[in-house]
């Protein structure tokens, strides 16, 4: 096969992954999670009372992301502060999240996500999406089911997951292009889809199915986080 | 103050033996047949009990439950709790009890009659207490001072653990509170929402009670917590 990925890796293959849950001693709940080089920590508050109160909704809690880059994490340094481009992703984070949480029982009151890119190296909403889940469930919130999140995306013709910086930038051919997913671990229910650039029709359910599999492995890297840090208290 | 507010809980013993116990992440399957019931923090899919809370898995007879093990204090009627008085309002005191709502303690559920011009007499903004939940409302939680045991808390210091490690903190009606109690001759008031109130004869006895209940709070999976402690106080705390 001709095509060759920058870093040597095969088409399906995953960065290494690391995950570990309980890293801020101050929240209720946290995880970090890296695709090789990009890591993401996920702090989880509450649920605690909603401010402002007109944000409350009476029927169910609420969940609330707050998406951001470090300055140092990138290049160029990243103006610190809230931008167009993190806002969008709170969002989309809140979207992928919600599904699987259970709010109900705790009514007027919120359930604060707070997720920030340590060092980045693309996938970053994918690296928070995962840390958040395992930051929710470390919490103690009612989850029906964890989330995993990998983007694949197409370097020219070929089909690849979880690309690199370097990957998302190539330019030969048809391009590259990036499709954030992210799905309900046991079962096959999607709560993210954020594609940016081109791909056929054709392709698109060749793209899933390889997210698909590779939702399995970090669902793997995060269930062992979790049970390890049951296993780490209690050896202390 | 004294010991028997502790002792309504009816919460489950998490110190019990012979019961196997395994961590569950939310979405697992924790059984798979017919013949189970959904407990506390699970729910059935098709065929099998499946886990909604991270915590350990115990199946007592055919109900399969889950035991938190993180979490922020959800408050129930007849907790004891320990707050903080942020608030004086016209009818009573805004407590901040570390849970989603705050509590509201009114000024006819104090222990004696308080004129309204003096209610900060009684309790300042700031001032600790320990008190009982009699009433969820809507979004409103509701405090009495009028039981055994309850009141504002003078000396001694409070300090936070876990709210889902509170069951194990003062073990089966008692016995573990009790134990620390008589180690180390403190008066300790425990609140279901995590808070813990120390007050003892010497410094070092109080930091003793702390590391104590601190000790406990961090074992998950232990069981037979009780006899460890008392090892724990011979080996001279570890």
């Amino acid at each position: 096969m001709a095509f060759k990925r920058s870093d040597g890796r095969k088409l399906t293959e995953l960065r290494p992954m690391i995950a570990k849950v309980g890293v801020v001693p101050n929240a209720d709940g946290s995880a970090l999670f890296a695709f090789g080089s990009t890591v993401a920590i996920a702090a989880v508050y509450g649920p605690r009372k909603l401010h402002p109160q007109h944000m409350q909704n009476p029927a169910t809690g609420i969940l609330r992301c707050n998406y951001d880059l470090l300055s140092f994490s990138v290049y160029d340094r990243k103006r610190p502060g809230p931008s167009r481009r993190s806002q969008e992703i709170s969002k989309v984070t809140e979207w992928a999240l919600s599904p699987a949480l259970y709010l109900e029982s705790f009514p007027s009151s919120v359930v604060d996500v707070q997720i920030y890119i340590l060092q980045a190296d693309a996938g970053t909403r994918t690296a928070g999406i995962n840390a958040a889940s395992m930051a929710l469930a470390h919490a103690g919130i009612p989850m029906r089911d964890l989330i995993c999140s990998v983007a694949v995306g197409k370097n020219d013709k070929e089909v690849i997951i979880d690309l690199t910086k370097e990957e998302e930038d190539y330019k030969e051919g048809e391009g590259s292009t990036d499709f954030a997913v992210a799905k309900l671990a046991n079962s096959d229910e999607f709560s993210l889809l954020q594609l940016d650039g081109k791909i056929q029709p054709e392709v698109v359910s060749k793209a899933i199915s390889m997210a698909k599999d590779a939702c399995i492995q970090i669902y793997e890297i995060q269930k062992k986080a979790l049970k390890d840090c049951v296993e780490g208290v209690q050896n202390e | 103050m004294n010991n028997e507010i502790n002792e309504t809980q009816d919460y489950a013993e998490v110190d019990s033996k012979d019961v196997p116990r395994k961590i569950i992440i939310p979405g697992e399957v924790i059984v798979t047949g017919e013949d189970y019931l959904p407990g506390e923090g699970t729910r059935r899919e098709g065929n099998s009990i499946v886990a909604i809370r991270f915590g350990l898995a115990e199946e007592m007879g055919r109900v399969v439950r889950v035991i938190p093990i993180f979490g922020a204090f959800i408050p129930r009627r007849n907790n004891v709790i320990i707050g903080r008085v942020i608030d004086i309002t016209y009818a009573g005191w805004l407590v901040d009890i570390d849970s989603a709502s705050n509590a509201f303690l009114s000024i006819e559920e104090s222990p004696r009659f308080i004129n309204r011009d003096e209610m900060d007499q009684f309790l300042a903004i700031g001032e600790v207490i320990a008190a009982k939940i009699w009433g969820i409302k809507g979004k409103g939680i509701d405090l009495t001072l009028k039981a055994k045991g309850l009141g504002k808390l003078e000396e001694g210091f409070t300090f936070r653990i876990i709210p889902s490690r509170v069951p194990r903190v003062i073990g089966r009606e008692g016995s573990m509170v009790s134990l620390i109690k008589e180690k180390t001759g403190c008066n300790i008031i425990v609140g279901q929402n995590g808070w813990i109130w120390i007050h003892g004869p010497s410094l070092d006895a109080q930091i003793k009670a702390r590391r104590a209940i601190e000790f406990v709070a961090d074992k998950v999976f232990v069981s037979g917590l009780t006899e460890k402690v008392e090892k724990w106080f011979e080996e001279g705390q570890k």
